[in-house]
């Protein structure tokens, strides 16, 4: 039996109080007319007017998509192969090294990466611009794919993949026809996890971006460090809709999957018989 | 055929090669390279010239030797900025992950005792913040904390207070930030552990005689301490070299090492001292970073 016992209950919803009031009226408050951000004074959805018409914010929004869709590509490409590396590689020279690199970006400060990949940049005489942050994207979120993916790679019966071979396929085809279906769920999660991170990072675009390129977080920064503005309320009110609406119609859409793969099973298992 | 199987062979040698040589090259030009770059950098000395500091590669091997020194770490000695950053730093994130410690178990048990259709939703509920930008939940909290803020607000009317407590750019606003943002962190693991642990040990438990209470301490803290140290990890490591919650939250009252770091660079120009202050902190990261991975290990082994 499972007790729901008041000290329960009262953790559970003082910690979500917690987790999501703050955010509650940062929403509440981006429809507040006064400019006073924390005093309401009506109804309003002028904010709202003034960030679309700010072509400043709008291009950072370009620049950042861009960013976040080449990187969590690249990274997502990137970050199989090396989870494939990891656990179908066997051994092979400097291995420890190479899953060392993987998950040491996982817990290395901001700051240090961002850092060290701009001197790696300048020493190189590279402009600084949408390709350095790419590239700087790409390095750390190709190790949370490879996590990501090789969790799953290394659940997955490997009896399949060697079946595909013993009948025939290349080890090319193997892997696109069996083993790419299989962890095809977790390369997704990847390309997301990276395409977030991307869309969040505000440090290491600092240290890696040029004067020509403003990302969204750069842009936001700039501004909240004067204050509270209720531009930025609306701002984070879009962002907030579109994560909310994003990660709920996922997990519906997995939610569903998981259902219906249950439906198979039974009815492979009522065929067999 | 023996000639055929001999080719495809050195071709599956090549693709395997392939395979491994394009992540490995990667991370090694634009992870590994660049700290040596940070490194080297380190102990060259400050130049007026961009890059602002003096190259020390283009007049060979021997004289880039020799103009190597240990100036800049001797620097850091001889002003209390730094050492008073890195235990300031420690001494913030080790304060914040004993909070979100104690914020966080209590709410793992809640979700892990809860009943097993909410479990999803609830789970949802923890994650759904970690994919809303970092940046977007430390502002936030600027709206909350400050002087005529949600808090204040509240509590002047409530009249538990009769003036407006000072909470913006202090070390406790730097606290709740860092609890705030790295929650889920800390709720996961121990989650995952307390998910898995059997219900039939804490029953035994109560069956021979122990009170409830008695029970959680000796039974189920014992069996999620996985959880908690993994946890806690997550918490500890980024929070160390943190820079947005400091530099929004914390203001000019608080110091940081990540924070530090970003102002030698970026307001100072120099690189040299920024890169020392780096390398420093990576030494400082190594302990805690080896224990995670041999506790992540363990447990790795443990499950089998």
């Amino acid at each position: 039996m499972r007790r729901a016992s008041w000290f329960n209950v009262t953790s559970l919803t003082l910690g979500f109080a917690f987790l999501y009031l703050p955010m509650v009226l940062l929403v509440i408050y981006s429809f507040n007319s006064s400019k006073l951000v924390t005093v309401w004074a009506g109804f309003s959805t002028q904010w709202y007017g003034e960030l679309i018409r700010n072509d400043a914010f709008l291009d950072a929004a370009l620049v950042t998509l861009k960013v976040a869709v080449a990187s969590s590509t690249l990274a997502t490409i990137l970050g199989t192969m090396a989870a494939y590396v990891l656990v179908r590689g066997g051994r092979f020279a400097g291995r420890t090294l190479f899953s060392g690199m993987i998950y040491a970006p996982l817990v290395m400060p901001e700051v240090i990466t961002g850092l060290s990949l701009l001197l790696l940049f300048i020493g190189l005489g590279m402009d600084r611009g949408v390709l350095t942050i790419v590239l700087a994207h790409t390095t750390f979120s190709m190790c949370y794919v490879s996590v990501v993916v090789s969790s799953r790679l290394v659940s997955f019966d490997r009896s399949l993949e060697e079946a595909a071979l013993d009948l025939g396929c290349s080890p090319f085809d193997a892997f696109r026809l069996v083993t790419l279906p299989i962890i095809a769920p977790a390369v997704i999660s990847g390309w997301l996890l990276a395409f977030t991170l991307s869309l969040d990072d505000l440090v290491i675009a600092s240290f890696t971006t040029g004067p020509s390129s403003t990302t969204l977080p750069i842009k936001i920064w700039s501004a909240v460090r004067l204050g509270v503005s209720p531009e930025i309320n609306a701002l984070s009110t879009i962002m907030i809709g579109i994560v909310t609406v994003g990660v709920i119609s996922a997990s519906l859409i997995s939610k569903r999957n998981a259902v219906k793969a249950q439906q198979d099973m039974q009815a492979a298992e009522r065929g067999a018989t | 055929m023996e000639r055929h199987g001999r080719r495809l062979a050195s071709a599956m040698n090549l693709r395997r090669f392939f395979l491994i040589a394009v992540p490995y090259g990667w991370l090694l030009a634009l992870f590994l390279v660049p700290f040596f770059i940070v490194f080297k950098i380190s102990l060259s000395d400050l130049a007026l010239a961009i890059p602002p500091y003096t190259p020390t590669m283009k007049d060979g091997i021997g004289q880039m030797l020799s103009a190597f020194d240990f100036e800049n770490f001797v620097f850091l000695t001889t002003d209390d900025l730094y050492w008073k950053a890195y235990l300031s730093s420690l001494q913030i994130a080790l304060i914040s992950t004993v909070l979100a410690l104690l914020v966080g178990y209590p709410m793992a048990y809640g979700m892990a005792r809860a009943p097993e259709e909410w479990r999803p939703t609830l789970m949802m509920l923890v994650i759904l913040p970690f994919w809303t930008s970092f940046l977007i939940r430390v502002y936030a909290w600027v709206g909350i904390l400050s002087n005529e803020g949600f808090l204040n607000q509240f509590l002047l009317w409530t009249g538990v207070i009769n003036e407006p407590l000072t909470i913006m750019n202090t070390t406790t606003a730097v606290y709740i930030g860092i609890v705030y943002t790295y929650l889920p962190f800390m709720i996961l693991p121990i989650y995952a552990a307390l998910d898995r642990l059997d219900e039939s040990l804490i029953e035994a438990a109560e069956d021979l005689g122990c009170s409830r209470s008695k029970a959680f301490w000796l039974v189920t803290v014992p069996l999620s301490r996985n959880g908690i140290i993994a946890g806690c990890f997550l918490v500890f490591i980024p929070a160390l070299g943190e820079f947005v919650i400091p530099s929004l939250l914390g203001g000019s009252g608080t110091l940081m090492i990540g924070k530090v770091l970003f102002e030698e660079f970026f307001n100072n120009r120099d690189w040299p001292v920024a890169s020392v202050v780096a390398v420093i902190l990576l030494l400082i990261l190594i302990v805690p970073i080896i224990l995670f991975q041999r506790n992540q290990q363990r447990q790795a082994e443990s499950d089998t």
